[in-house]
């Protein structure tokens, strides 16, 4: 499928910002000597899932640390709802709602899966709040209600990966930043996780994903990313990018 | 739900039974051996349990906690000698007192040891435990150094001697389970156990980790402390090496592990178990320290055997049953 309206080298313009929870403009950042991220541009809608994918060293989950303020950006802004986020700790950075849940796993392994998802909300002052929330993450994901009293370490990768989402729902985030949710997972179980990532998304909450498994990702994504070397290559709708004869020659390995 | 609330209903008739049983332990066997034993036993009770709140459920190992003992035994002997305050109930008024001096001393050594993680902590508290056994030994004016520090000669006579630490004791080890019961279940007690877990997850959640660590340090010295300043009148003359005692830091330690370290009942068990076969060995064996060998044999046995205590291993050997006894029957069906 030909694609003229996805750019190469993209500088996407935006119109005004209806719409769009999160902005990156020309964001340059790395560690120590060299800089990882050349100029990123990206926007990210309300209620979207938007899913970066690229190959190793692309510069994808450097760009979720700049977002959650575990890395500072060099050069270039970060604005959440209209504010200017880059300068502030990650803490600040969580008030606010946007929660990452990280690539490695995040679970505290001696406690039980039920202490695990209370810790999500434990900034979270008021009771009732914190056990309504409770219930819902419980209607949500069963794994939480089904295995609560058994110690997060006794469970398989893919149900901790979904109690790291319920724990994450616990802050009811206005974005959720997975980091490669699918890795060292089955392939059953990825499409477990890649259901339940539909499933938040679909209840409204905006999703901006890093997948290396670029189909998985791209599949449900409803706005796609390609990046490379630390700039974005191709932008478009999830399976417009998926369906790009470019992306499938440079990322997918087909022929 | 039903089997939870049996399961509710057998704990409370237990709990009421054990606690009923203790109460009037005193009327069935008066005479001073078994209730020395008994107030001993309590002692440890208390201790072992203020240990696991910052050993077992924070995951920070003191082996400096016969500090806080000591310093709390001559909190309160410093304060009976500089107020004259007589033999008799009035000096267990000040026991509060003396854990309240532990818990400010502990806050500012915790304040320096709680930068340190893991095995430094462990050796900062021993060097913490050490230093303060050598300040005792050494300011003669305030401690009377190596020549010791006399209480006030509590008045009772006889069997009666013991009864009234044997209650002291045992309100003070029932608080210790109250304070550690109430963590358990409360948010505080959940932060607690995020930062056994993994404290940098902690922070990353927003568990305020350096002062939660720091409180449940403070409450556990002052339990310690208070205990101390008892165990102090109990014995009415203390000097640096028998209060400052690496021996009795050791032993809430060893009890913990034994019972089942971040547990409730965990350090009663152990306690209960230990301190009674050490004692027996003292009288029988005299004062040798024979009940060292046991001791480390002890040790060797729990780490290679059931390194998480008996209750955890207990409670896992349980479950492992219910679950295999369902599939037993399904196979057995025809």
């Amino acid at each position: 499928m030909p694609c003229a309206a996805i750019p190469l080298f993209s500088m996407p313009t935006w119109g005004p910002d209806v719409g769009v929870l999160l902005e990156l403009k020309g964001l340059v950042a790395g560690y120590g000597a060299g800089d990882i991220l050349l100029g990123i541009d990206l926007a990210v809608d309300e209620e979207s899932l938007t899913c970066i994918v690229g190959p190793n060293g692309a510069g994808k989950s450097t760009v979720l640390r700049v977002i959650s303020g575990l890395l500072r950006p060099t050069r270039g802004s970060v604005r959440f709802r209209g504010e200017s986020i880059a300068a502030l700790s990650p803490r600040s950075i969580l008030n606010r709602g946007i929660v990452h849940v990280p690539q490695e796993r995040s679970l505290f392994p001696t406690m039980t899966v039920w202490e695990n998802v209370r810790l999500g909300a434990y900034t979270v002052r008021d009771r009732g709040l914190v056990e309504r929330r409770l219930a819902a993450v419980a209607e949500t994901f069963p794994v939480v209600k089904e295995r609560r009293h058994e110690l997060a370490a006794s469970l398989s990768g893919g149900q901790q990966k979904i109690v790291e989402f319920a724990r994450a729902m616990m802050l009811d985030p206005l974005l959720l930043i997975l980091d490669e949710p699918s890795m060292g997972l089955d392939p059953k179980t990825r499409t477990t996780v890649f259901n339940t990532i539909r499933t938040m998304n679909d209840a409204g909450h905006t999703v901006l994903l890093v997948e290396q498994n670029a189909r998985s990702g791209l599949g449900i994504a409803s706005h796609g990313v390609v990046m490379e070397s630390g700039r974005i290559r191709l932008e478009g709708t999830g399976p417009d990018v998926l369906g790009n004869p470019e992306i499938g020659r440079l990322y997918l390995g087909a022929a | 739900m039903n089997r939870l609330r049996d399961k509710r209903v057998l704990m409370a008739v237990g709990l009421v039974a054990v606690l009923t049983l203790t109460l009037v332990l005193p009327a069935i066997s008066p005479e001073s051996a078994t209730t020395n034993m008994a107030v001993f036993t309590l002692m440890y009770v208390g201790l072992a349990t203020a240990w696991n709140i910052m050993g077992g459920y924070t995951g920070y190992i003191s082996l400096g906690h016969a500090g806080f003992f000591g310093f709390g035994a001559y909190a309160l002997g410093l304060l009976l000698a500089r107020l004259s305050i007589a033999g008799g109930y009035a000096p267990f008024l000040f026991v509060p007192v003396a854990g309240l001096l532990t818990g400010l001393m502990a806050a500012g050594v915790g304040w320096f040891a709680l930068r340190t993680r893991a095995a430094t902590f462990v050796i900062v508290t021993i060097a913490f435990m050490f230093m303060l056994q050598l300040l005792a030994e050494n300011l003669t004016s305030l401690t009377g150094g190596g020549a010791g520090l006399g209480f006030p000669n509590p008045p009772w006579r006889g069997d009666f001697f013991n009864i009234p630490f044997y209650y002291a004791m045992l309100a003070l080890a029932v608080l210790g389970l109250a304070v550690s019961w109430s963590i358990r279940r409360s948010k505080f007690g959940l932060g607690l156990l995020a930062i056994r877990d993994d404290e940098d997850k902690a922070l990353a959640v927003g568990v305020p980790a350096r002062a939660f660590k720091l409180t449940a340090f403070v409450i556990s010295a002052t339990l310690v402390g208070m205990i101390g300043s008892v165990y102090g009148y109990y014995v009415t003359f203390i000097y640096p090496q028998f209060v400052v005692d690496p021996l009795i830091g050791i032993s809430m330690v060893l009890m913990v592990f034994l019972g089942g370290l971040g547990t409730l009942w965990g350090p009663v068990l152990g306690a209960v178990i230990l301190e009674p076969a050490q004692l027996w060995l003292a009288y029988n064996y005299g004062a040798s320290r024979l009940y060292l060998v046991l001791y480390s044999a002890v040790f060797l046995l729990v780490i290679l055997l059931m390194p998480r205590g008996i209750i955890p291993s207990v409670r896992d050997l349980i479950a492992e049953r219910r679950a295999s006894a369902p599939a037993a029957r399904a196979g057995a069906a025809p």
